[in-house]
């Protein structure tokens, strides 16, 4: 993309403002921070996946050299249950979370003691010290089986290990269109657990200022705001009274969207002995303690007519809770339920969701979080229907897809997508990736017979982000609002400080509000300072997950600095002796229109409100201002991704020979970092189709546990990408921008799966389970030749 | 305990540690040179590379009296007076970075390529970086930064 608007700051590739401290090591991450007293806090975990607590003795532990204080679940029992904010259901089974054990562990990594030391060393040693008596119980780990009669339950006082039955039909009966259908095709496809493995492990630090009690809790957090409000009634420890900082944070992915029980145990051992502690993750142990992400078994139908055409869609969900309902693990499969139609036109929508509790990790946001399994769905039978009707699987697509001219369109599953044109990014994709000769190159191979087959994919995606407007998350029974807030601070020397809501960790939020303010303040890109995850500095927000930042954060940016420019506008007709409607504003300067010579810069307006001295009757001496943004509606970025693959027959190795995707993230504000975005979007998708997978045995303890066995890819496993774009404005923000943070990940996995079945097809293999494996590769070949 | 001395950007340390104290530890709490993060406790991940006598370490792999009598380099001593290496502008320039919490590392192990091997292809540069993981980026502007900064030209 070239950037056509020079003088513009919205558009434009600026290298980050973020990047001096990170590339020279000037970092604050959370388990940099060090205080006079610091006490390390080490976590003793069950090593079963069931088990009821009969004693727990931390008396030992306090022998040890180095050791300040042990405490077992039952000493910390004051903490109340850890928050589900999503209860998606009425009836909804939402179980008590004690953050720390009590009487029965329900995963493999359950807190079940403290101890706290002079160091790290002592403290992890002092864990051994600890002596605990488990009374096993059998672990719940398949989730069919987890719903029989007489299954071993998860929590025995519920009755059921069906945590919620959540129904979304539209349209047409489902029935009826199956009957008048000409082909119907149902599969199952399943997705794997994976870990987020956000580069930086999870900390927390507590300081106390035990004689007001008075709390400041570091976290590495995507969520300051939400965690205070939450942590104040988990804990008990007054709102006002906790003060919640986000430093720098090294990656989420949704991992860092929760209430961790670290968290709320940290605060409660600061606040007992009165002394700042450290809790750091080791990275074994954030993969059984850190929430893990997808978990879903999907039976899928589609129904439609020989030409192509479709007719309806029924999606039954089993998804893996866990054992506990966090913050919101059971609104993730629903996220995607209203994306399963994606970019199809049908006449019937039949979608039913059943949350199952397991004894694993609990699952929750993981970058997409349920928009990617719905994404796959569709996109993996829309290659199966093409095959059985026998038609190319972009024709499928074009056949059935909302036509450009119809946005704004309202589908089966109810969502109005306000703008998009699939036409103009398939053809963009499908002229970079060459298309036609790469499938005249794979139709030689086949008659060839040879062994190394050439596959392609597609996959044309859309997906809703940016989740708004409030009164919409309330009709789903989210108990969070959509809206962002912004506030523009112009400092008395014409420096501006922008204080957002959002709370980066990666994505350039401080390079990007920078950017938008600078063009709508006039003012330059370095004289803007962003201010955020404090919620002292920051104090109003809704954080950053869900691909919301830019949409709705950014928004509230670009309305506050209107404001800004509004009341500014007022000083300087009043300074310039003219009236409002004569001033003209361009770059930064009010002017009187026919006399350019009369001039005021915002910049000085900002210190003639600083001095007070000559303002007009009645203005309050500031232009500082603030806006909070509750959009009318999500977010829908789209796009068309082609991947093609070889695949070696012989031994189920695949390669990626190349990747090409056009995304239409509407308006782009900073395309260097949009292109970032998508590359490490792509990265996280095709790790899910080919390489990441948490493995459990059968008594539920986690194999993939270290990151020696749970295959994170390096840059040795992952192609060269090629990102264009295309661009229809949202028409949901003033901005004209779309969510970006999720598309990559969403889009890719089906391209890969597809571009791997589609080269197995003619041996007869129609899928192969994630993570596509060479062992499952080859398997898959091996039984279809059988 | 044992007594180490050991130069780390360019300053010299003498120190009682715990024969057991990995270097990363003994670089983060005992120094303060928080500059290089930890990512992992099973050296896969790369983050806490650093140069220890010339070679590119994992700092978790290595104990503080391994490194008595050495000299180590980390992201903290890349600088001179202020002014970034090649590595670092291109880092900045090409977007090779975004959380940053595995730039340190990259920028590590990138150094060390370049010192031998100085016009690196684009697979060369994948397969020396293997042992450094990055979950934001994709690599591909990491790759685009190492190539740039070995005077290559870039597209995009």
């Amino acid at each position: 993309m070239t950037d056509q608007a020079v003088q513009s700051e919205v558009g434009r590739a600026r290298p980050r403002k973020e990047d001096a401290r990170l590339i020279t090591g000037q970092t604050n991450w959370t388990d940099n921070i060090s205080v006079n007293g610091l006490l390390h806090l080490a976590i003793l975990r069950s090593p079963m996946a069931h088990a009821r607590i009969e004693r727990v003795d931390v008396s030992p532990a306090l022998e040890r050299p180095g050791v300040v204080a042990a405490f077992s679940g039952r000493d910390l029992d004051g903490l109340g249950s850890l928050p589900c904010a999503w209860p998606v259901t009425e009836d909804i089974v939402l179980p008590d979370h004690p953050p720390i054990a009590v009487d029965e562990v329900r995963y493999a990594g359950d807190p079940v003691a403290v101890v706290v030391a002079r160091d790290r060393y002592a403290a992890a040693d002092a864990l051994e010290a600890i002596e605990v008596d488990y009374e096993p119980l059998p672990p719940v780990l398949d989730l069919e089986a987890a719903l029989a009669e007489g299954s071993p339950l998860v929590h025995s006082d519920k009755g059921t290990n069906r945590s919620y039955v959540w129904p979304l039909k539209t349209g047409e009966d489902f029935d009826s269109v199956r009957r008048r259908a000409e082909v119907t095709v149902k599969r199952r496809y399943v997705h794997q657990r994976l870990i987020p493995n956000a580069m930086e492990p999870r900390a927390v630090v507590v300081t106390p200022l035990a004689a007001s009690g008075e709390y400041t809790l570091y976290s590495a957090t995507q969520i300051p705001h939400i965690l205070r409000i939450m942590l104040a009634v988990v804990t008990g420890i007054p709102e006002h009274k906790l003060r919640v900082i986000a430093p720098d944070v090294g990656g989420g992915f949704g991992s860092k969207l929760q209430v961790y029980g670290e968290e709320a145990i940290a605060l409660a051992v600061a606040r007992r002995i009165g002394r700042p502690v450290k809790w750091t993750e080791s990275r074994s142990e954030g993969y059984l303690a850190t929430h893990h992400g997808r978990g879903m078994i999907q039976d899928v139908e589609v129904a439609a007519m020989r030409d192509g055409r479709l007719l309806g869609l029924k999606v039954d969900l089993l998804t893996d809770m866990g054992a506990y309902l966090m913050l919101v693990t059971p609104g993730i499969p629903i996220l995607g339920a209203f994306m399963y139609p994606a970019i199809y036109k049908m006449d019937s929508y039949d979608f039913t969701c059943t949350g199952v509790f397991t004894t694993r990790t609990p699952t929750d946001a993981y970058r997409g979080a349920g928009r990617p399994e719905a994404t796959y769905a569709i996109e993996r039978i829309m290659d199966e229907l093409a095959a059985e009707v026998g038609l190319d699987p972009v024709e499928l697509r074009r056949r059935n897809w909302i036509g450009h001219e119809e946005f704004p369109y309202t589908t089966i599953a109810g969502l109005t997508y306000d703008s998009g044109n699939y036409e103009a990014a398939t053809g963009k994709a499908l002229a970079l990736f060459e298309y036609d000769k790469l499938r005249a190159e794979q139709a030689d191979r086949t008659a060839r017979g040879d062994s190394v087959r050439l596959g392609i994919g597609v996959s044309t995606y859309t997906e809703m982000c940016g989740l708004a407007p409030s009164r919409v998350l309330r009709d789903l029974r989210y108990a969070a609002g959509g809206w962002e807030a912004a506030t523009i601070r112009m400092l008395p020397t014409g420096k501006v400080e922008v204080v957002t809501g959002t709370s980066p960790h990666g994505q350039g939020h401080v390079t990007s509000w920078s950017q938008i303010a600078a063009d709508v303040l006039g003012v330059p890109f370095e004289d803007v300072e962003v201010v955020h995850g404090d919620t002292k500095a920051a104090p109003q927000g809704m954080d950053t997950y869900g691909s919301r930042s830019l949409v709705v954060g950014g928004a509230a940016v670009h309305h506050a600095a209107q404001k800004v420019v509004a009341k500014a506008r007022k000083i300087a007709a009043h300074l310039l002796e003219a009236s409002e409607q004569d001033l003209d504003f361009a770059d930064g300067v009010f002017s009187v229109k026919g006399s350019p010579e009369a001039r005021k810069t915002i910049q000085e307006v900002a210190f003639e409100t600083f001095t007070s001295h000559d303002l007009p009757d009645g203005m309050e001496p500031t232009i500082n201002a603030e806006h909070l943004v509750d959009p009318d509606n999500f977010s829908y970025p789209h796009g068309t991704h082609l991947c093609a693959v070889e695949v070696d027959t012989e031994t189920g190795q695949t390669k990626i020979r190349s990747y090409v995707c056009v995304d239409d993230v509407g308006r782009v504000v900073n395309p260097m970092i949009v292109e970032g975005q998508v590359h490490g979007g792509l990265a996280q998708g095709i790790a899910q189709a080919l390489f990441e997978e948490a493995v459990y045995d059968d008594e539920g303890n986690l194999v993939t546990g270290t990151m020696a066995d749970y295959l994170v890819p390096s840059a040795a496993d992952l192609p060269e990408f090629v990102t264009e774009r295309t661009e229809t404005p949202a028409t949901s923000n003033p901005l004209g921008v779309k969510g970006v943070g999720e598309a990559g990940t969403i889009a890719s996995t089906p391209a890969v799966v597809n571009a791997i079945v589609d080269a197995l097809r003619p041996l007869g293999v129609h899928d192969v389970r994630m993570p596509c494996t060479p062992e499952r590769v080859w398997r898959a070949v091996r039984e279809a030749r059988s | 305990m044992t007594r180490i001395s050991v130069k780390v950007d360019g300053t010299t340390y003498q120190d009682e540690v715990e024969p057991r104290l990995l270097l990363i530890h003994y670089l983060r709490d005992r120094l303060g040179l928080t500059g290089t993060p930890i990512g992992c406790d099973t050296s896969n991940c790369g983050a806490c590379t650093v140069d220890l006598d010339g070679v590119s370490v994992k700092s978790c792999s290595v104990l503080a009296v391994q490194a008595d009598g050495g000299e180590v380099t980390t992201v903290q001593g890349l600088a001179r007076d202020g002014e970034w290496t090649e590595l670092q502008k291109a880092f900045h320039e090409k977007h090779g970075l975004q959380c940053g919490y595995c730039t340190p590392g990259m920028l590590m192990a990138a150094r060390d390529l370049l010192r031998e091997n100085p016009h690196p292809s684009s697979d060369e540069v994948r397969h020396a970086l293997e042992g450094n993981l990055c979950r934001c980026t994709g690599y591909q502007n990491i790759v685009r930064a190492v190539l740039a900064a070995s005077g290559q030209e870039v597209t995009a």
